[in-house]
């Protein structure tokens, strides 16, 4: 049995990203070592990189195109381009970047582990938050820290873009309700002058308080013929 | 005190209701004699009777009727004391209440002839109980832990059966249990049918508990699938128990195995058929509406009986129907349907566990059935108990290493623990043959005291035991709209992320089957008009909006006012889209608006005839007028037409949408205009400070979502006309920076505020929610509804400061001599408090940010020409100050702008259709 996910058996070697591979990404300071992909899984994941990329050091956006089973994802467009935000990437505050290194998709890859059982409490937390980070890029699509009701609202029509019978206008209205919700949890009571400009990351911390992502924002990475009935 | 005593009351009478019933059963045996007596001594000789006591007559249905009538009663005694019931779990009270009464009828009858068989348990008591589990199952969640559940289901029972079984049988060949007649299969078939975790014990304790959603899905699970295993390791030993334990080949012991793959993915198979086939017959119930609930209990039975009847699993047939009908029937039927469906089910559910757990009691009085082995007993107890924890954390340990969520030391202890025995083991067991099991009363005493040990002992533990742990609880949680958008994007983030690294997750494959279920199964199985509005977000959406609607209603009722869903400002109506998402009430709004339309002409003559009356007179009309129009028609007026077929005097709906329409409606203006609530002057907003504790309630559900659709098209309008009428009322803006653009200026020049509210308070409602984003901005400009609408907060908010215009005519019930038995009280000067405020904050240019969407201002709508040449009347109205009628007539002469470009003003669909472009 392989380790799964990243699971702490110190014994067999592993390679780290931490090790293996320069380390500028995600497994800075912030990320002890313990977080890497088992060997397996990178071996794993980079024959997959290799495919999609047609043997080229890098991908672009292009070569999403051809995973076909992406097609019928409504909100496609906003996932490749996460994989290329710089602020996911750990390369700035703000951009998008032209093509991505294997590196820098097990960068992005990594947002979905598991939390694993030995990480202590603060781990866990920050395990959390990054996640949550990554959800919030993808909402911000102009990268101010905020996402304001336009963006919300684009974002909810992409989401049921993929039922022909929702109207835009009920797309529209929805992202408005929860936009009022989200103020209502982040903000309570308001002073009279003061404005909701739209949801910080904070607010979305706030927003997302109580809520269980344990299952919600994780992917195992195993072998690809594993079918995972067990969840 | 008398607190005290209203308990100690209602308890007696309750004790003296479940005596009456007892008493009769009591009296039963003596009635019986009773009744044979007059029969033999005057039957030839007596001619016509004019009344005659026929016991025998009624006397199954009859008992059958008291005993649920026990039991319920029972029921409801227990639920008196609540301290008891939160300790001690509902089943354990049933059993011990089911032990005195059959301690009661075995002291009169001296026969036990109230027993649970296996006849009614499996025909009659067990399937409403398994298909409530089934058609109120979780699905993502049950499908989502499928594999561990079945791993637990198969391998754990089998595990369960076969070390319990040979266990007893090694110690037996010790000699510790004396001297039994019982060989080894005997053991065996023993070990199996005790081995399988009840569902019925499951649920009754662990929906007490309230554990972590994972921990319970999986218990009962479990519990549900393992049926399947129990059901062929039951026939097998039977079969090899009449064979005889040396006759039993390898080849039976091979089709054992391959029986037990045909009962439970028949019985799964069964399942499913009837649960398409239930899903496709709900699709046309449209004209048969009061029967559709029937089929869905009617189908899923069959499912039962037939796989009973092809000795498959019918417990994994009827779950499976429940769980793959659930979507397509709860979208197919009626709202009405649906609750039906709901409280039919959990009630005949609730009612047979009831009963299920009051004769297990009542079946253990009967000294017939006892036969005592200390050892055996005590051994079977101790090896379940064991044997269940050995088997959970060793398939734990295993699955642990597949399972994303890991079960925790902490689970694993209540998922031993929770592995009740229950009405299944003992109804199996009941069914044995004394002739081919000799010890078959030794089987039923010990299987009674497993019952009984795991649902007293450790139902009643269970519990300071899951708090003693910590275990995570579930938590009970509104749904939030956030969250579920979240989740819908974190489901396809996952589907994606998979698809891109080449994995077949369980991710990949639910995204597979929503596809598959999204363009074929809904297609087939689902109304048209259902695969329409079903969505997830969008019921969450509706129903948080009815909440809303349904508590600012019950509100503002208790207030004791109604002058909230007050006339005026629905004229407003022409501003706001305020369809739903669902295409029925965006029907409702059409056909609402045409009424609206007919309502508002005659407003209009009372208003006319009434202009020389004083204002307050004139209100006191409206509302009046209002009540009588729509809100409050006596119900009765309804009730005279009775069908058998039909339901559908349904104006009470009506009204209920009607209401529910017009409150949200101002909510939503009332949002909006807070929304535009901004650019206070410090001072202004010290003085609002006071203000905010008693609106601090109302406030927090303006926060809430309300369907703010459309500011766009139908909004423009809105902003110009008010900028346009109330030229003259233009309050100064303080702190208001010029907005750069036209449309911004005309904005911006638009009277912010009420007449009478001081230049300072330009806002009415606390809070702001402007967004900084242009477009946004520019949408809101078009939330702005009226300078004068008022909002549905108006009768609650306390007046700011003493303006004589302000004060607005009370409601004196006097005038309100419609039927209306809702009591309308007086209540003065409402707050100036509800204009929109003006933008203070310039709008910041923001490179990145879309330009203002075409939500732009429509700027050609033609002011002069377009409003209709008279209505003197309103102006004055305005003119005055903030007047009910001034508003309406406004209003009025906006929707006759309306209709013009309609064209057709008759035409309500055209008209509707116009309003919203």
């Amino acid at each position: 049995m392989h380790p799964v996910g990243f699971s702490a058996e110190p014994a067999p070697p592993k390679i780290g990203l931490s090790t293996s591979l320069p380390t500028q990404g995600i497994f800075r300071a912030a990320h002890p070592p313990p977080l890497a992909f088992s060997s397996d899984q990178i071996e794993q994941l980079h024959r997959r990189f290799k495919q999609l990329s047609g043997d080229q050091p890098t991908i672009r956006k292009e070569n999403f195109n051809n995973v076909p089973d992406l097609e019928l994802n409504p909100i496609r467009s906003k996932i490749v381009r996460a994989f290329f935000d710089n602020r996911n990437l750990r390369k700035g505050s703000s951009g998008l970047a032209d093509e991505i290194n294997f590196e820098d998709f097990l960068t992005i890859m990594s947002y979905f582990r598991p939390i694993d059982t030995t990480m202590d409490e603060e781990q866990v937390q920050l395990c959390r938050k990054e996640k949550l980070r990554f959800l919030f890029h993808m909402y911000d699509s102009d990268s101010d820290g905020r996402i304001t009701l336009e963006e919300y609202r684009n974002v909810v029509e992409e989401l049921l873009s993929g039922n022909p019978h929702i109207e835009k206008e009920s797309a529209r209205s929805i992202a408005d309700g929860a936009m009022m919700e989200a103020a209502s949890v982040c903000v309570g009571q308001m002073e009279p002058d003061q404005v909701y400009e739209g949801i910080t990351f904070d607010d979305f911390l706030k927003i997302w308080q109580g809520i269980d992502i344990e299952t919600k924002m994780h992917v195992r990475f195993l072998n690809m013929e594993t079918i995972a009935l067990c969840h | 005190m008398s607190g005290r005593g209203a308990p100690g009351c209602s308890r007696g009478l309750q004790l003296a209701l479940l005596l009456v019933p007892l008493l009769v059963l009591g009296v039963l045996p003596r009635a019986r004699a009773f009744e044979e007596q007059p029969g033999s001594a005057h039957g030839e000789s007596q001619g016509f009777q004019v009344v005659t006591f026929k016991w025998h007559h009624v006397q199954e249905p009859y008992i059958i009727a008291l005993w649920i009538l026990v039991a319920s009663l029972a029921k409801i005694g227990f639920h008196l004391s609540h301290k008891v019931t939160s300790v001690v779990p509902e089943s354990a009270l049933l059993i011990v209440l089911g032990l005195v009464l059959g301690g009661i009828v075995w002291a009169a009858d001296h026969i036990a002839s109230f027993t649970l068989t296996p006849t009614a348990f499996f025909f009659y008591l067990l399937p409403p109980i398994v298909l409530d589990a089934g058609y109120f199952m979780p699905n993502r969640l049950f499908f989502g832990n499928l594999g561990t559940i079945l791993l637990y289901a198969v391998i754990g029972t089998v595990w369960n059966a076969a070390t319990t079984g040979l266990s007893l049988y090694g110690v037996f060949c010790s000699g510790l249990m004396g001297d039994l007649n019982i060989g080894l299969l005997d053991f065996l078939l023993f070990g199996s049918l005790i081995a399988a975790v009840d569902p019925v014990a499951v649920l009754a304790v662990f929906e007490e508990v309230h554990v972590n959603e994972v921990l319970f899905i999986i218990v009962f699970g479990e519990s549900l699938l393992n049926d399947a295993v129990t059901v062929v390791l039951y026939n097998v030993f039977e079969s090899f128990v009449t064979l005889g334990g040396d006759k039993v080949t390898g080849v039976d012991c091979v089709k054992g195995i391959v029986s037990f793959f045909v009962v439970s993915l028949g019985g799964t198979l069964v399942g499913v058929i009837f649960a398409f086939l239930l899903s496709l017959v709900t699709r046309f119930t449209k004209h048969v509406r009061i029967i559709e609930p029937g089929f869905v209990f009617i189908i899923s039975y069959l499912s039962y009986l037939t796989s009973e009847m092809l000795s498959l699993s019918a417990i994994l047939a009827i779950t499976f129907c429940g769980i793959c009908c659930q979507k397509y029937v709860k979208a197919n039927i009626s709202e009405q349907s649906a609750t039906t469906v709901r409280y039919t089910m959990k009630m005949l559910a609730s009612g047979a566990e009831t009963i299920i757990f009051m004769f297990l009691g009542i079946s253990a009085v009967n000294p017939l059935i006892w036969k005592w082995n200390t050892a055996f007993v005590l051994l079977t107890l101790v090896f379940i108990s064991v044997y269940r924890a050995i088997g959970v954390v060793l398939q734990t340990w295993v699955l642990n290493r597949y399972r994303m969520v890991q079960l925790e030391i902490i689970d694993q202890v209540v998922m031993s623990y929770g592995g009740l025995r229950g009405a299944v083991a003992f109804a199996l067991v009941v069914l044995l043959d004394e002739k081919k099991v000799k010890e078959r009363n030794l089987f039923v005493s010990t299987t009674i005291i497993v019952v009984f040990f795991t649902v007293i002992f450790q139902g009643l533990t269970i519990k300071p035991l899951v708090q003693w742990l910590k275990v995570k609880r579930s938590e009970h949680r509104e749904p939030k709209l956030n969250e579920k958008l979240h989740g819908r994007a974190f489901d396809h983030i996952l589907s994606a992320i998979e698809d891109i690294s080449g994995q077949i997750g369980h991710n990949y494959l639910r995204d597979k089957w929503s596809n598959f279920d999204r363009k074929f199964l809904s297609k087939i199985l689902m109304r048209k008009s259902a695969q329409k509005s079903r969505d997830r977000i969008l019921n969450v959406f509706h129903e948080l909006n009815l909440k809303d609607a349904i508590s600012y209603v019950a509100e503002g009722e208790r207030r004791g006012s109604l002058a909230f869903i007050r006339s005026p400002s629905t004229d407003n109506m022409v501003n706001v889209d305020f369809s739903t998402p669902r295409p029925s009430t965006v029907e409702a709004s059409v056909s609402y608006l045409l009424r609206e339309n007919v309502s508002a002409v005659c407003l209009d003559m009372q208003s006319l005839e009434q202009r020389r009356r004083s204002i307050r007179d004139t209100e006191d009309m409206v509302t009046h007028h209002t009540l009588q129009q729509y809100l409050y028609k006596p119900r009765q007026e309804y009730k005279h037409l009775y069908s058998r077929h039909e339901l559908t005097p349904n104006e009470d709906e009506k009204q209920d949408k009607e209401i529910f329409h017009r409150t949200m409606r101002k909510r939503l203006e009332s949002f909006k205009s807070a929304k535009l609530g901004i650019g206070q002057n410090k001072k202004a907003a010290k003085l609002y400070k006071r203000e905010r504790a008693q609106k601090r309630i109302w406030n927090f559900q303006t926060q809430r979502r309300l369907p703010t659709t459309v500011p766009k098209r139908v909004g423009g309008s809105s902003s110009w006309q008010t900028s346009l009428k109330t030229p003259r009322r233009r309050t100064p803006l303080q702190g208001l920076t010029t907005p750069s653009s036209p449309r911004m200026r005309t904005w911006a020049s638009s009277p912010g505020c009420h007449p009478g509210c001081p230049p300072g308070r330009q806002w009415c409602l606390p809070r702001g929610l402007v967004c900084r984003s242009p477009a946004l901005r520019a949408t809101s400009t078009a939330w702005r509804p009226s300078a004068s609408a008022p909002s549905p907060w108006t009768p609650f908010c306390r007046p700011m400061a003493p303006r004589s215009s302000r004060t607005r005519p009370s409601l004196s019930p006097r005038t309100c001599d419609t039927g209306s038995d809702v009591p309308l009280t007086g209540r003065a000067s409402p707050p100036a408090a509800e204009k929109p405020a003006l933008p203070a904050r310039s709008p910041r240019p923001r490179a990145r940010s879309p330009a203002p969407p075409a939500a732009a201002p429509p700027p050609e709508a033609p002011p002069a020409e377009a409003r209709p040449p008279r209505r003197p009347t309103a102006r004055r109205g305005r003119g005055r100050g903030r007047s009910a009628a001034g508003g309406r007539a406004r209003m009025r002469g906006r929707r006759r702008r309306a209709g013009c470009t309609a064209g057709a003003r008759s035409s309500g669909p055209a008209r509707a259709a116009a309003l919203r472009c």
